[in-house]
């Protein structure tokens, strides 16, 4: 059997769930332990699955190191920041960090993986950081942008407490990201949380304000490339509008559908977090194993 | 004699931007807001339609920025608060307290979705460790049940709302819909509760008299009504119907005339009327800011504007969801459906 490089996951909610469901389908990653502070399901669930599942949480990997390689934090910014980030660089992991603590560096699988694989944490932005900025790499390759601005619709149900409790700061990540990712000069989010029923796909409105004349045309073939790249991860991340211009602004709508492996599909926006992340461990694990170009 | 007192928020310089296409300048606010000084107004919201640092291209940047329109007010308001709109998801703390500091904000309206309170906590409990009036700002209060809108204005209640406010926003309660509401969320929460209504179906005022008959606390009202869609409540024509109520207002009914026929009159692009395509977001219940932005897109695609209404109603469109319509277009011309006129 061809080697991988095994995962832990700390935080067994639904997010280290899906997860965990990702990297079992995965070529380069093995599943090796779910890790949280108290029994719960999702514990139940991985343990159930014969993986290794305790309530030590990172106490578990302190004494055995060995049961990871790489290993994804799904649970909170604070935690992140004070106590798992410091002890998995002690223990030489390479770790994913899917809270916006930001302590590594910001990536995307396809803006700046290389940047990504030469830290030893890499922070995944947020979804709609995740899905905006790919596209928004690819306009701004053909034309520069003065301001780029992103509406992003996600269904109420898909966004749990943390998320709106620190939405401030889910604005200022993507904002950061926008620009330094993205491109942009300068950059906005606009976040509409729908409850409508059923229940809206995550839906990204990018709009970019170019700097001089420029080819629509080339706009939309770099967009559409970089689409098909990102859908080599996310299968679901359509071009539901391709790029246009409207008032002399560059408009384009990105829809994202999960997988459904165990978040719903209409959570997209999780999807997209879940599976950038296993996508950066898969760049990692390709990286220390070598073989065949992902 | 009646004894009830009602509190009128005028948002002649905040909703009436969306009538503007937000070019409201610093001038037309400071006129405005000294005679809403003057008649006695409670507060006077100004700003940005979409509130604090709401120039955006979703809505249309504004002509001018907060820091020149909310200082221009400033200047004039002494008794009359000074209010503006907040949207978490578009502004963030530091906007809030950049306001508060440098343009000296006297109080804010947390406007969330109905459904998901929630979303305001942190700006609610935020505007009041800043000292700041908070009013929490439940909006497309259409959209879900009396029981619903109480769970979400009680959550309002824990952040530590001084005032709950439902919102109208398509314009598509009727008087009893509205009664109904004024009296749960009352006895409920026990708090002031507002009504800010929009004349869509021709109810702006009839809506804040049955509010005001239910026991509210706060009406909103803007001069001649400027306000998104069919605009809102007119602000001299609740002031006279209330006192003619014998509900005190506080407010000088002559003197909103004049702010009305000296610097709204001059300003408006369009006549506020009931029309049928204004009738027609109301009935369907779509957010009142897409009303100009759809009949500019019926016109340019020459699709019928029913057929966007029904279309955002179909998705479920709220505030904030003005991208939609130009997605429903290129979808409506991509299949080829723009001509159903005859259908």
């Amino acid at each position: 059997m061809k080697k991988k490089l095994k995962v832990a996951i700390i935080g067994p909610g639904n997010i280290g769930t899906d997860l965990m469901f990702k990297v079992m389908r995965s070529d380069w990653l093995e599943m090796s332990a779910m890790l949280g502070v108290v029994e719960s399901e999702g514990l139940k669930r991985a343990r159930n699955l014969g993986f290794i599942a305790s309530t030590e949480g990172i106490g578990y990997l302190e004494r055995h190191p060995e049961t990871a390689d790489v290993v994804f934090d799904a649970t909170m910014a604070s935690l992140h920041k004070q106590v798992h980030a410091p002890l998995l660089e002690k223990l030489g992991k390479f770790a994913v960090d899917l809270t916006p603590a930001a302590v590594g560096v910001s990536v995307s699988p396809v803006v700046n993986p290389e940047e990504g694989l030469q830290s030893r944490n890499v922070n995944m932005i947020t979804c709609v950081g995740q899905a905006s900025t790919a596209a928004l790499h690819a306009i701004t390759q053909v034309i520069p942008v003065s301001y780029a601005e992103v509406v992003a619709q996600t269904a109420s149900k898909s966004d749990g407490p943390a998320t709106r409790k620190n939405i401030d700061e889910f604005t200022y990540t993507t904002q950061n990201a926008l620009c330094r990712l993205g491109g942009a000069k300068s950059a906005r989010v606009f976040s509409v949380i729908n409850p409508c029923k059923p229940e809206c796909h995550m839906r990204n409105t990018i709009m970019a304000i170019p700097e001089g004349p420029f080819d629509i045309e080339a706009v939309d073939k770099s967009v559409r490339a970089m689409v098909a790249r990102v859908q080599a991860y996310i299968p679901g991340y359509a071009l539901t509008l391709p790029p246009m211009v409207n008032h002399g602004i560059i408009t384009t709508i990105i829809t994202v559908t999960g997988a459904g492996d165990f978040l719903p599909k209409y959570a997209g926006n999780l999807d997209m977090e879940t599976a950038s992340g296993v996508r950066m461990a898969e760049l990692y694990a390709q990286k220390v194993l070598g073989g065949a170009q992902l | 004699m009646m004894s009830q007192k009602v509190r009128i928020i005028d948002t002649t310089m905040r909703d009436g931007s969306h009538a503007l296409h937000h070019t409201q300048s610093p001038e037309t606010v400071s006129n405005i807001c000294a005679c809403l000084e003057r008649a006695g107004v409670y507060a006077a919201e100004v700003g940005h339609g979409a509130g604090l640092n709401g120039s955006l291209l979703q809505y249309g940047f504004g002509k001018y920025s907060d820091e020149a329109l909310l200082t221009a007010a400033r200047a004039q308001l002494h008794h009359t608060k000074l209010y503006d709109l907040f949207c978490p998801g578009i502004a963030t703390m530091k906007d809030m307290r950049y306001a508060k500091e440098h343009y000296g904000l006297d109080g804010v309206r947390v406007a969330v979705h109905c459904s998901e309170a929630d979303l305001g906590e942190t700006h609610i409990q935020g505007g009041k460790e800043l000292g700041l009036d908070v009013i929490c700002f439940l909006m497309m209060c259409h959209l879900i049940s009396i029981d619903e809108l109480v769970e979400n204005a009680m959550k309002a209640k824990s952040y530590g709302a001084d005032v709950i406010y439902f919102a109208d926003s398509a314009g598509a309660f009727t008087p009893q819909d509205i009664r109904d509401r004024v009296v749960a969320l009352k006895q409920a929460t026990g708090l002031p509760i507002g009504v800010h209504t929009h004349n869509n179906l021709g109810l702006g005022v009839g809506n804040v008299v049955a509010a005001v008959e239910a026991g509210a606390d706060y009406v909103d009202g803007a001069l001649n009504g400027l306000g998104a869609g069919s605009g809102n409540g007119c602000t001299q024509a609740i002031a006279a119907v209330l006192e003619k109520m014998h509900v005190d207002t506080g407010c000088d009914f002559y003197a909103l005339c004049e702010a009305a026929d000296k610097y709204v009159v001059p300003i408006m692009q369009r006549p506020l009327q009931v029309t049928s395509e204004s009738c027609t977001l109301g009935k369907v219940g779509i957010y009142s800011s897409f009303y100009l932005n759809t009949l500019e897109a019926s016109q340019k695609y020459g699709i019928p504007y029913q057929r966007i209404f029904e279309e955002l109603g179909r998705r479920g469109a709220i505030g904030g969801q003005e991208d939609m319509i130009l997605d429903i277009c290129q979808a409506f011309m991509a299949e080829g459906k723009q001509d159903l006129e005859g259908q």
